[in-house]
């Protein structure tokens, strides 16, 4: 497979540091400059960037961005550029109380385009593919982010976003579809459909695809590639960093190049915040070194993976880090959204007019993924008349719905009920093992 | 090819440059652009051998040079065009162009066979090679500083402000000399005042602002970049040596 811009991937280390220094200082000075979040936070500090910003690792002195931070900043008070110099918006899933909401200038478009062009030619796209795109098209990064990026590769893009599986699968048959972008878990919904409907799979025109946006499992990963008849790689995205693009898997599948001259990454203990060494297992924390609109210092993905710096035969210099292994926080990621437990707490406090006890459960039924969520019953929770009862648990699920963006089915279960760890209700079940 | 790592040099007790990187690839040409005291020709100095840095690493083909003499930089491969040409003025064309070959002064016949060769490229200078360089126009004065720096055979050249202080049809000229070095694969570090012009011809340009660099990228980025044009290159009105 060609590699998309080979002068970049495959620079020598010490040509890669020397770059990643010059724009980590570019990108410092002008957060200084002209974010008063990074600049108070570096004068509480007496970090100058100018002084202080020697080597790449001084940048270990400066605090992490999380983000609440971000969500606190809602919803341009992070930004770098005026906002007539911003020519994109999106915004996170609404997992805080305020979205997490990016900016994105020409030039930063630019180079969003390109570093997923190079993951998707990593994963095997040309210009003559036909790629059908599933992720959600809005002010999620996911659709528009590939989507530009298979445009310049000069893909023939199909942007079917998300949702009606068999319309999906009539158009992948009929438009020869020969990349499937989607979430490893709706790949192999698909591939359960395609069987329900009776297609051999061997029919379709397929050759890949490009999975992003939830944790998965390289049982994942088989299953898919033997059910479709196709070759998928991994790829890494998060919005407030850039969205898709960051890291992306070669043909090789030993991992995801992230793409160094444009993020410097850390991984960290997720507990103490120190620097874990190459190959250690920690919270992936990256800081972007060319975003304009946007930029963001050591922000905490809330991922878990390894930084493997050992060589990739795909001739690649870009450091590969390992298939997310999970989050470090309490954020649970179900269809590729991201929800944080203690929101829906809020959610169900505003309704209730208290904080009921309740659980999130994520269960799956043949590959395709359910939020439901467990509430233990309270006078408040509680009515007797049948009528009612149902209207409660409808609002429930209607205000979730509105705030994350997928159903969830809302159960009442009885006191004392919901599992416990440590006299604890655990915030969270995983029922999809 | 050169590499500037987080330099630091103190202008008497102004910090002038403020931890600058940058770096230069072989046979590529890289502009620096800025205001006035932004502080590039503190910069162009500190690599030249003409002011030491305070703090910082600068590498020149794999080996630091920061705090060597500015002859030495010369025989190590890094040719000055200095600002304002500052040629030998009192001294015929000919005898600058052998003090460009200063480092080869033992090897006459690469002496005169260079100068040949300058004379080919610029056939003015072999007009005036006897005529003192003071008496010579602005342009041919550049010619002259652009020549005494190919004479020493350099890795690099260094042009700082060639267009300083030309009238805008000679700039056209100088600018076209420039492009043409580019295109035999000489590697260039270009310094200018006007953005314009060199982030055109440049493969990446860096820009200094108060001694830091706050934007880098290539050259037709930056030339389209909206802080680079409201700050440096003016709005509208077409310059009349733009390509």
């Amino acid at each position: 497979m060609p590699i998309w811009e080979k002068d970049n991937e495959c620079m020598s280390r010490d040509e890669l540091e020397q770059l990643q220094l010059e724009r980590l200082q570019a990108t410092l000075n002008r957060v200084y400059r002209n974010v008063s979040f990074y600049r108070n936070r570096f004068k509480s500090l007496d970090f100058r960037p100018e002084d202080d910003l020697t080597e790449l690792t001084d940048i270990r002195r400066l605090p992490f961005t999380t983000s609440r931070d971000v969500s606190e900043s809602y919803p341009y008070d992070m930004f770098a550029v005026p906002l007539r110099e911003v020519v994109r918006v999106h915004s996170s899933s609404g997992t805080m109380a305020n979205p997490r909401v990016v900016g994105y200038t020409r030039q930063d478009l630019r180079i969003w385009s390109t570093i997923v062009a190079r993951i998707l030619s990593a994963g095997g796209v040309t210009q003559d593919d036909v790629i059908q795109v599933t992720f959600a098209y809005g002010l999620l990064t996911g659709g528009l982010g590939i989507h530009y990026g298979a445009e310049r590769i000069g893909a023939s893009v199909l942007p079917t976003s998300v949702g009606r599986t068999e319309r999906q699968i009539k158009i992948m048959q009929d438009f020869r579809t020969t990349v499937l972008c989607s979430t490893p878990s709706y790949a192999l919904v698909i591939a359960d459909r395609i069987e329900d409907m009776g297609i051999d799979p061997k029919q379709l025109s397929l050759k890949y695809v490009i999975c992003a946006g939830e944790p998965w499992t390289d049982a994942m990963r088989r299953e898919v590639e033997e059910r479709l008849f196709v070759k998928v790689t991994d790829n890494y995205g998060i919005s407030e960093i850039m969205g898709p693009g960051v890291a992306g898997e070669c043909l090789e599948q030993n991992g995801m190049h992230l793409q160094e001259d444009h993020f410097l990454a850390e991984v960290i203990d997720p507990e103490t915040g120190k620097n874990l060494e190459p190959g250690q297992e920690g919270e992936l924390v990256i800081t972007t070194l060319t975003k304009e609109a946007f930029p963001v210092i050591r922000y905490r993905t809330g991922d878990l993976c390894r930084i493997l710096p050992d060589p990739c035969p795909c001739g690649r210099t870009q450091n590969r880090i390992s298939r997310i292994r999970g989050r470090c926080d309490d954020v649970v990621v179900i269809k590729g959204i991201n929800i944080i437990p203690n929101r829906i707490g809020d959610i169900l406090e505003q309704i209730g007019g208290e904080r009921p006890v309740y659980q999130l459960v994520a269960t799956r039924e043949r590959h395709r993924d359910h939020l439901e969520i467990w509430v233990e019953v309270t006078e408040r929770f509680f009515h007797d008349k049948m009528r009612e009862q149902r209207t409660l648990l409808e609002i429930m699920g209607q205000k979730i719905t509105n705030f994350i963006g997928i159903t969830p089915r809302v159960k009442l279960v009885e006191k004392g009920s919901l599992r416990r760890e440590n006299g604890k209700v655990a915030a969270f079940v995983d029922r999809r093992g | 090819m050169l590499k500037v790592k987080s330099v630091h040099t103190y202008y008497g007790s102004i910090h002038a440059l403020k931890g600058v990187s940058l770096h230069v690839r072989p046979a590529e040409m890289v502009a620096l652009i800025g205001a006035n005291g932004a502080g590039k020709s503190t910069l162009v100095n500190t690599i030249c051998g003409l002011m030491k840095p305070n703090k910082g690493i600068i590498e020149f083909q794999g080996e630091s040079i920061q705090g060597i003499g500015p002859e030495e930089i010369v025989r190590r491969g890094i040719a000055l065009v200095p600002e304002g040409r500052q040629i030998f003025s009192t001294m015929t064309v000919e005898a600058n162009l052998e003090m460009g070959a200063f480092i080869h002064r033992r090897n006459g016949r690469q002496v005169e066979s260079d100068m040949e060769r300058m004379y080919e490229r610029f056939p003015i200078l072999r007009e005036r090679s006897q005529q003192l360089a003071g008496t010579l126009s602005g342009g041919e004065q550049q010619m002259l500083a652009i020549s005494r720096a190919l004479m020493s055979r350099p890795q690099l050249i260094v042009l700082d402000e060639p267009s300083m202080g030309l009238a805008p049809l000679v700039v056209k000229e100088i600018f076209r000399i420039v492009q043409e070095l580019r295109r035999e694969g000489r590697t260039i570090l270009l310094i200018e005042q006007n953005a314009r012009a060199a982030l055109q011809i440049a493969d990446r340009g860096y820009v200094l602002e108060t001694g830091k660099l706050v934007l880098q990228g290539d050259g037709a980025t930056l030339l389209n970049h909206r802080e680079v044009q409201r700050a440096y290159l003016g709005k509208g009105a077409r310059q009349i040596w733009d390509a």
